[in-house]
């Protein structure tokens, strides 16, 4: 992460509310983080954390009731929150792309692909049908799927699991995105089959130099793929370090926690160590710290007054912020 | 307590419009069922209608002394009594006609999804074929058939609607008997009895309300149309259909009352369980609960 | 000591272990070659197709192909495998959800024909199934005292007067409160569902569960709390689990024993440590090589290549043959059988036998 370049996309103090009759639910309130061309961000969280919403948000894909009630989204210096259906719809599929968990939600079941990469291509570019077809076949070709040309003519329901989330990913890349968000795109997927989509999701992003939002839960995934990685909970980012400093010393008691409670952690036949309790639901947030009832280190402090950001610079440029009103120790080494 | 009543008339009551259609519709059903003390006359009571009191305006005063405010029809009936006591026999005849349609579509629709196989494949043969007939046709030969009487109509009203509960619960029952909570019903070693009328049947009832509301109006409407057509109620027991039908003759001389008002009682009626039910299905439908 | 290296010191199992007291005892179920065959059949119009000569086929899905199988009395069994594999259908002809198409299935040495009726529902309450999905794996129009409780109280194990405070006990067992019983399923969120359907299981005195998926739709922190729960049950309830999971971590983590599927057969099965350490056929090699790990960093993933063929239409001889870098001719043609390779250890792969490949 150079300090020195100006960063692809800064998002600052984002908050995305929905406001409906039971009440205003805070999906995400107050998540800043940067990213980097060509860098990989992973945004890890479990359920109701708000990382898929704070994906959408980006995107302008947020419906309501939810809206984005603050904040800012830089993209290339562009300001993106508050743009109008028209201007959004121009830089979505061409300056940023989203893959989804199903792959179903990007590709119509009664069209073939063809028709809907060629569609995806025209939507921006004025060039000739066979000069958008032959980058479809080299889209395809890029993700892996063995005779492309042929393929092209097939309907997505005559497609694995696996190659559908492949022709996803191709249709998110063929209009050479500047950043890529993706929501638990390999989650529904076998894990051999999510080990080729990692492995060409990497060699993809690192040889177009396109930037990569990795939003899951499965912190092993980012342990092989992100160079970065922000961790959140009950809407907020509880701490955005780079991978090393997170998985091998985090300062937050809950992701200390998260990292503790996977079984890989753990002596088989041993307890895992858990988390009590449960994820506070976004609609009644306790009262202070969200995480402070579920915190092994909690003080009265803690319970009323919630934690601002607080950063840390460890030299050569390199930073780390955390939420909390006592961050762990680092470990001495 | 949350139970699952609860939620849904919470559900229910966000739509300005459903609850709207549902005051009308108790509205309709209060006057129908206290017709006797809010009429001023009994019009199926023939020594009390008088022919001399035929075809008066509305506003105007009866030999008896007291206003007709809707109007009297050609044989000297109170419209406005003539529209409520008829209201009784349309909603009647619709709600009763579509219980029992209901109860046996839905019984057929699970005995189809039990049995499976041959059976389940004649028996969904049949109800394809009585869906595929036209409805009115279908009530018309059987009325003919059985003769007038409001037994009648509900046996041919139960005719044809019992296919399409049928139908559809046999589609639902379908579905959730693929749903793990019937594997693990069978894993427990449930019988066979329990697990379709304690598990399956109750997770069906959803599109089975729905279709209940939006048929009661068909059959309200089919009834009226029968008896517009001289087949259905006699004319000692009008319902709102033969109301409209004895009117008709009068639309062109300018006695627009007789037909409009009970074809307004009519639209009302229909219209305000259409919109409980169109919100009904909003509701109850599982994509949108999630 | 940092996390990784805790990860890789495997303890070694003291005497008085479940593990080893299960490879002592006798098999509590014991599975003969059992499969289980799903066949579409042809409806009317492909069988008149058929009479004019177009030779349509029905469809059969060997969803579990000869696998034989036991499990001793106190042991966790581990089955993993990938989509397609037969492992959830296997779990479920264990429960007695579906009847083997083939093969024998024993519990406590007698199979069901050889069972009296009281027998027979006794070994139906003893084994049972806890599921994968929290939502649909529930009544939603019952409450959850009537989920927990109407099954007990069907085979007489408690009055209808006993019924709310045997589900109590219950409840309180896996650790909800008691008051929750009044309530309805969608009330509750993922993690406490997950429990509702272990209590529902625990409510008829099972001995033998079979754990299909039930932490797959779970978060992490939640899964470890339901992990530690079923731990805990088998040491209190001296419970035996067959543990069915894509998730190597959680089974590596749960499992005395480990059984690998493969596209209805299965390919491995060894003691946990002995798998994770040495394991033998190339698909369960490429499994593990494949697993991530917090501390594979900025990992170049090696992937295998191809994808999982279709059930309808598998693949001749050994189903992974066209995925495996060592295949040979013989791999197309013969199916490989299951060989002991010492202590436990089984693997069906050819390179084992002394012909090798062939070729």
């Amino acid at each position: 992460m150079s300090a020195s370049s100006e960063p692809l996309l800064k998002v600052t103090d984002l908050a995305t509310h929905f406001i409906t009759r039971a009440g205003t639910v805070k999906a995400v309130d107050g998540v800043s983080f940067e990213v980097a061309r060509g860098e990989v961000l992973g945004l890890v969280g479990e359920s109701g954390s708000g990382k898929s919403v704070t994906g959408y948000s980006i995107l302008g894909l947020v419906d309501p009731p939810g809206q984005i009630v603050s904040g800012s989204i830089r993209l290339s210096g562009r300001e993106l929150a508050g743009l109008d259906d028209e201007a959004m719809r121009s830089i979505r599929g061409r300056e940023i792309a989203m893959i989804f968990q199903d792959p179903m939600m990007t590709l119509n079941p009664v069209l073939r692909i063809d028709t809907q990469m060629i569609e995806a291509i025209l939507a921006h570019e004025r060039v000739s049908e066979r000069a958008a077809r032959d980058r479809a076949v080299e889209a395809l070709q890029k993700v892996g799927i063995p005779s492309p040309r042929e393929r092209l003519e097939a309907y997505p329901h005559q497609f694995s699991g696996g190659m559908r989330q492949r022709v996803a990913i191709a249709i998110a890349l063929l209009n050479r995105p500047s950043l890529i968000v993706a929501d638990e795109p390999t989650t529904a997927l076998d894990v051999t089959i999510q080990s080729q989509i990692l492995a060409e999701m990497q060699a993809l992003c690192r040889d177009t130099g396109t930037a990569l939002i990795w939003i899951t839960h499965d912190l092993t995934v980012i342990a092989g793929l992100a160079q970065q990685v922000a961790v959140m909970y009950a809407g907020r980012i509880v701490e955005r370090a780079g991978v090393d400093a997170v998985l091998d010393a985090p300062r937050h008691p809950y992701t200390e926690g998260l990292l503790g409670s996977l079984p890989s952690a753990a002596t088989p036949g041993e307890p895992l160590r858990q988390i009590p309790g449960s994820t506070p639901s976004l609609g009644r947030l306790p009262p202070g710290c969200a995480f402070s009832p579920r915190c092994a280190y909690a003080t009265a402090q803690c319970r009323t007054e919630a934690p601002e950001v607080s950063g840390q610079t460890l030299g050569g440029g390199v930073e780390r912020q955390f939420r909390c009103h006592h961050p762990l120790q680092e470990p001495s080494r | 307590m949350e139970t699952p009543v609860r939620r849904f008339v919470r559900a229910f009551a966000e739509d300005r419009v459903a609850v709207l259609g549902f005051a009308l519709f108790s509205l309709i059903v209060l006057l129908a069922v206290f017709a006797p003390f809010i009429t001023p006359q009994n019009p199926y009571d023939l020594a009390k209608v008088d022919l001399m009191d035929s075809r008066l305006p509305p506003g105007e005063q009866t030999g008896d002394g007291y206003t007709v405010w809707l109007g009297t029809d050609g044989v000297g009936r109170d419209l406005y009594s003539g529209i409520l006591y008829g209201l009784r026999i349309s909603l009647t005849v619709g709600a009763l006609s579509g219980l029992i349609a209901a109860s046996l579509g839905m019984s057929v629709g699970l005995f189809a999804a039990y049995a499976g196989g041959r059976i389940e494949t004649v028996i969904m043969r049949i109800v394809d074929l009585q869906l595929s007939l036209p409805a009115i046709l279908i009530a018309l030969i059987l009325v003919a058939a059985l003769g007038k009487g409001v037994d009648k109509i509900i046996i041919a009203l139960v005719v044809v609607q019992w296919a399409y509960y049928a139908r559809t619960v046999r589609a639902s029952a379908l579905v959730e008997r693929r749903k793990e909570y019937v594997e693990a019903a069978q894993s427990l070693g449930l019988s066979s009895a329990a697990i379709v009328f304690r598990h399956i049947m109750p997770n069906c009832l959803a599109p089975v309300i729905v279709i209940f509301t939006v048929q009661t109006a068909h059959a309200i409407s089919l009834e009226a149309t029968l008896s517009f057509l001289g087949v259905g109620l006699p004319q000692t027991e009008p319902s709102l259909g033969v109301l409209i039908a004895n009117g008709f003759q009068y639309m062109l001389s300018g006695r627009y009352w007789i037909s409009s008002f009970p074809g307004l009682a009519l639209l009302l009626t229909i219209v305000s369980i259409n919109l409980m039910g169109d919100r009904i299905r909003d509701v109850l439908n599982p994509r949108l609960e999630k | 000591m940092s996390r990784s290296d805790a990860a890789n010191a495997i303890p070694e199992r003291d005497a008085g272990s479940p593990a080893l007291r299960a490879l002592t005892a006798a098999p509590i179920v014991q599975l003969e070659a059992v499969s289980k065959r799903f066949v579409k059949p042809l409806d009317a119009a492909a069988r008149i197709a058929n009479w004019l000569g177009a030779g349509q086929r029905e469809q059969v899905v060997h969803a579990v192909d000869e696998v034989s199988l036991e499990v001793g009395e106190g042991e966790v069994v581990g089955l993993v495998g990938e989509s397609g594999c037969g492992k959830s259908t296997l779990g479920r002809v264990v429960a007695g959800i579906h009847p083997p198409s083939a093969g024998r299935f024993r519990y406590r040495g007698k199979t069901f024909e050889e069972m009296n009726a009281a027998e027979r529902r006794q070994a139906t309450l003893e084994v049972q199934m806890i599921f994968q999905d929290p939502m649909s794996s529930l009544n939603p129009r019952l409450r959850v005292r009537d989920i927990v409780g109407e099954a007990p109280v069907y085979h007489g194990l408690a009055s209808k007067a006993e019924m709310g405070g045997h589900v109590a006990e219950v409840l309180e067992r896996v650790g909800l409160d008691p008051v929750f019983m009044q309530r309805y399923p969608h009330q509750f969120s993922g993690g406490q569902r997950a429990r509702i359907g272990i209590a529902r299981a625990l409510a008829v005195n099972p001995r033998f569960l079979v754990c299909d998926e039930s932490v797959a739709a779970l978060d992490v922190s939640i899964q470890a709390q339901v992990l530690n729960l079923f731990t805990k049950l088998r040491e209190q309830l001296k419970l035996t689990y067959l543990f069915i999971s894509h998730d190597l971590s959680v089974v590596r983590h749960l499992s005395d024993r480990v059984v690998i599927m493969y596209l209805g057969r299965m390919v491995e099965s060894a003691p946990a440590r002995v798998l994770f350490s040495q394991p033998n056929h190339p698909y369960s090699r490429a499994l593990l090589a494949n697993v991530s790990s917090l501390a594979s960093r900025h990992m170049r993933f090696a992937p295998l290549s191809g994808e999982i063929p279709s059930p309808l239409n598998p693949p001749s001889g050994c189903h992974f043959h066209p995925r495996c870098l060592h295949a040979g001719p013989r791999c197309r043609v013969e199916r490989p059988v299951l060989t002991e390779l010492g202590s436990g250890h089984l693997s069906a792969c050819h390179l084992n036998s002394p012909g090798g490949v062939g070729g």
